[in-house]
């Protein structure tokens, strides 16, 4: 009887068959086991992953009615480099890099001041978290009404763009970047909370006693030992913006987005789908989004390596 | 001048008392030891000259100045952790460089600095390396090396060597002793093993629930407890404990009845012990020996042979403890055995408690 | 530091709390407000900070003409499914993964953690197609079924089931169990933070989700989640806005009591990844 394998349900039997039986048996129930989950990533998980790389070979034309033909790699190119998809990446861009900093240093700017042990603190963190459950459909409501020239917050305070924010060609992605980072801070403030949590009391109180300050302190120990969290925190923001698409979809619209310069990847990629039906084009600016995605999260892996030489 | 001093401290969090009235002196360029079990106050009372805790009540003075309202940093102390607070992303260098930094102190002293507390406690060659990469035993050296590189008013040690192995605890504590006494900074020491305690403070205080119970030098504190607690607390096994009556006897003699006999009182104690009725007998178990003639009656419950002595465990009658310890050579009973236990002729080797008040009867 | 300037200290600390905690909430409140005006009322500047004649008939109509309530419920039959698959799904694999011994099990494992690095917006395109060829465009099971297992689950479920101690299983093996009986009796009621958490994750995903049931139910549909619902209902004149508003409350508060109640387990899945 090997020590590694410890198998229930089979009784142990003298001979090497019987243990074969057993192991057969073992490998049987749990592919059955498996069967459930395998079978849904299967069909859509994988399958269309693979499938996405056929639909890149195929382009249906613009006119409504026609099939599809295969043109190999031939639709690639053209649909990288045409004005719509750069103009969505660089739009992109920008809003990742209006979203993303702002999240991360507002929900560390939370995490620390409620990093206390203050009667009540219970309540603040709750408030903060609290944006963690709203969805994009939710904040996209509660701040189109808020950015709305008419019932909103901006007249009040005097602030009063034409055209209003919302159809914008200035404002609307830096409004719907506001209403992503809203969204975001509630994760971000979690997270980052945790990250502290995870700082040993003793550290900090060693360095004060070696006689550093209160912003020494934050500078020189809490942000380098903080900075794995910091890091994923980052990965985990651009990811998510990434990936907005609701916010848009909901305050910007269909006819308006390309215009207003708010017309960000994932609207890109629907639009092409279902606007303008084209699988092929759609499934080709995916695998970018894709690759995007896979990078970061291999970067995010990479550094994960780096930081178990830390804390020990 | 480095003292130290609590003047009725008092610390409670919320309902809970953890520092109850501390008074207590520490002399310039002592080593004076903390002693208790866990969630005595000890570690508190440390951590309230450190600054780290707010006083309730009471005065902390270092150096003859109130730091009551002083910043830890503003204190000049210097703490070792007992899990030594390295700072994981610096290096072992810049670890003990970082308390001097702080101070803003030029580049070229500092270095100096640094390198003169490597050298001292033998890191010289592993100040490029990172925290993570050290053994236990020289992760607490570089605790030291930080904690001595600023030459403070005064230390303070958290168990420091409670996270090492047993064989390096021995050699540490040496060392601790001898850099203590070298550089002859006050220091204030916490720790719950009582061996540590006895061979490296000048005094020792032992606490137990927040309160002191009694301060002195180790040979006073083993020969001379002032209750029972600290009695029971010291020497390893601790003193054997007894509840008893006073009894007069005819011709003037005074005895301790206890379950097991009756042990008479030497004269110094006689006129102190007239007025307690119930009283317990305090007898350490190096100062009894198993004598047929002996007073106290006792059986053997297990006998623990440990080489260089052996510790006979036995049960007076009422259940109640007690330990004889022998040397090597002498025979031994086996368990179940009834045997006699007669005391040491000397009159210190006998002590004589209030019952109720656990306090210390003692002669003239 | 003197005892009033520790005082001024810990004032400080509580304004600061309280500025952030006004920011976080402003939109919230003001939505709240908003949403209980009447009509003359809304353009007002600035702004009422509190409604003097609510009109609590913007939620019951929301819940009506606003066909809330129609929202709601397609949602919660639709999370719901999600949520209970995902939970047995990863119970299931996660379970063969810590306890049995098969061939390929690595493989399958990674296989599985891959899943993760697919995003939605990549596989979504061939997933229309599937669901409409099996005739599931705009039903309840085209809202769930591409979601019925996933990767995050299987990882922080096989974590749980890991930690239970070896001797538990030999013990068990000892008294004869069998694995289901060992799976639903021992294994599982062990795990139950680990699943808790999975469940308010889960739970949350598919509720708050927003791309899928857009596009799985094309355009305006009996069979709109809440989320859809409240594009549609923003989607219409000024006079409605308290009305939306009053929808987005509905479809908020529920879930801020979910994360009251579940707050430890939301967090706990958050940070799954995060710190160790």
């Amino acid at each position: 009887m090997t020590v590694t394998s410890v198998g229930l349900g089979g009784r142990a039997a003298a001979g090497g068959t019987a243990r074969r039986t057993r192991l057969f048996r073992e490998a049987g129930l749990a592919y059955l086991l498996l069967l459930p989950a395998l079978a849904a990533f299967g069909v859509f998980t994988f399958y269309p992953f693979l499938r996405n790389f056929k639909l890149m070979l195929y382009e249906t034309p613009p006119v409504p009615g026609l099939p599809a033909h295969y043109v190999g790699l031939h639709q690639i190119l053209p649909t990288l480099t045409s004005a719509q998809f750069t103009q969505s990446l660089v739009t992109t861009l920008v809003f990742v890099v209006l979203v993303v900093p702002i999240s991360l240093i507002l929900g560390l700017a939370l995490a620390v001041a409620a990093h206390r042990r203050l009667k009540g603190i219970g309540v603040y963190r709750m408030i903060f978290s609290s944006t963690v459950v709203s969805s994009v459909a939710v904040a996209s409501v509660v701040f189109g009404t808020l950015l709305n020239p008419v019932v909103g917050l901006l007249p009040w305070l005097g602030i009063n763009p034409t055209p209003p924010a919302l159809e914008n060609s200035t404002w609307a992605l830096p409004a719907v970047a506001v209403i992503t980072i809203w969204q975001f801070l509630g994760l971000s403030f979690i997270i980052m909370s945790a990250g502290l949590q995870s700082v040993p009391d003793e550290l900090l109180e060693a360095a004060q006693i070696d006689g550093a300050g209160p912003w020494t302190r934050f500078w020189r120990m809490t942000v380098p030992l903080l900075s794995p969290t910091i890091f994923f925190a980052l990965v985990v923001s651009t990811i998510y913006a990434f990936q907005s698409f609701g916010a848009v979809d909901i305050l910007v619209g269909y006819q308006n987005a390309a215009n207003l310069h708010a017309n960000v990847l994932i609207y890109e990629i629907v639009n092409t789908l279902q606007m303008e039906n084209n699988p092929g084009a759609a499934a080709i600016m995916a695998t970018v989004l894709f690759l995007i995605t896979l990078g970061l999260t291999l970067l995010q892996m990479r550094f994960l390596e780096r930081r178990v030489h830390y804390a020990n | 001048m480095a003292e130290v001093s609590f003047e009725g401290v008092t610390k409670r969090f919320g309902d809970s008392v953890a520092v109850d009235g501390l008074t207590l002196r520490i002399a310039d360029g002592e080593l004076l030891v903390l002693l208790g079990s866990s969630g005595c106050g000890k570690t508190t009372a440390l951590r309230l000259v450190a600054g780290l805790e707010e006083v309730s009540e009471g005065i902390i003075t270092i150096g003859g100045r109130v730091v009551n309202e002083v910043d830890p940093k503003d204190r000049d102390v210097a703490m070792v952790f007992q899990s030594y607070a390295l700072y994981p992303h610096l290096s072992v260098a810049r670890n003990i460089e970082f308390p001097l930094r702080q101070r803003g102190m030029a580049k070229e002293e500092r270095a100096a600095k640094v390198k003169e507390a490597a050298v001292t406690l033998g890191l010289d060659t592993l100040l490029d390396r990172k925290p993570s990469q050290l053994s236990g035993g020289q992760r607490q050296r570089v605790a030291l090396a930080r904690a001595i590189v600023r030459d403070p008013q005064v230390f303070l040690m958290d168990e420091p060597l409670s996270n090492l192995d047993a064989a390096l605890r021995v050699q540490t504590r040496a060392d601790i002793v001898a850099l203590q006494s070298r550089l002859s900074t006050t220091t204030l020491y916490v720790t719950h093993d009582q061996v540590e305690a006895m061979t490296m403070g000048d005094r020792i205080a032992v606490m137990s629930h927040g309160v002191l119970q009694q301060v002195a030098a180790p040979e006073d504190l083993y020969a001379q407890p002032a209750n029972t607690f600290v009695a029971g607390f010291l020497g390893s096994p601790g003193m054997n404990l007894l509840p008893g009556k006073v009894a007069h006897g005819p011709e003037g003699d005074v005895a301790v009845e206890v379950s097991g006999g009756s042990v008479p009182l030497p004269p110094a104690l006689r006129a102190a012990a007239a007025g307690a009725a119930e009283v317990v007998l305090g007898l350490r178990p190096e100062s009894l020996r198993l004598d047929p003639v002996g007073p106290l009656q006792a059986e053997v419950t297990i006998v623990e042979l440990l080489g260089a002595e052996t510790h006979v465990i036995c049960a007076t009658p009422d259940g109640s403890r007690v330990i004889v310890r022998q040397p090597p050579q002498a025979a031994k009973p086996a368990p179940g055995d009834q045997v006699h236990i007669a005391l040491d002729p000397d009159p210190a080797a006998l002590h004589l408690f209030d019952a109720v008040s656990t306090q210390r009867i003692a002669g003239p | 530091m003197p005892r009033h300037s520790r005082r001024l200290r810990r004032a400080g600390s509580y304004a600061a709390l309280t500025l952030g905690a006004i920011v976080v909430l402003a939109p919230i409140y003001f939505t709240i407000v908003n949403s209980l005006l009447p009509s003359d009322q809304l353009a007002h500047q600035p702004p009422p900070l509190f409604p003097t004649d609510p009109q609590w008939h913007d939620y019951s109509e929301a819940w009506t003409s606003g066909h809330l309530g129609r929202y709601m419920a397609t949602s919660a039959i639709m999370t719901i499914t999600i949520v209970v698959a995902q939970l047995v799904t990863s119970t299931l694999a996660a379970y063969a993964f810590a306890f049995l011994r098969f061939p390929f099990k690595r493989t399958l494992f990674l296989l599985c953690l891959a899943t993760l690095m697919i995003p939605f917006e990549v596989t979504f395109i061939t997933n229309l197609d599937t669901v409409s060829s099996l005739g599931w465009f705009n039903t309840y099971q085209g809202l769930a079924v591409p979601f019925l297992a996933t990767g995050f689950g299987i990882f922080l479920l096989r974590q749980a089931f890991l930690q239970i101690p070896k001797d538990l299983l030999e013990a068990a093996r000892l008294d004869g169990y069998g694995h289901w009986r060992f799976m639903v009796r021992v294994a599982v009621p062990l795990a139950r933070p680990s699943l808790a958490a999975l469940g308010v994750f889960s739970f949350l995903a598919a509720w708050n989700q927003y791309l899928w049931p857009l596009v799985a139910t094309g355009g305006t549909s009996p069979l709109d989640t809440v989320q859809i619902g409240l594009k549609q209902l923003l989607g219409t004149s000024a006079q409605n806005i308290p009305i939306a508003l009053a929808g987005a409350v509905i479809a908020f508060v529920p879930l801020v009591v979910l994360l009251l109640i579940f707050q430890k387990q939301l967090v706990r899945s958050l940070t799954a990844g995060a710190v160790k």
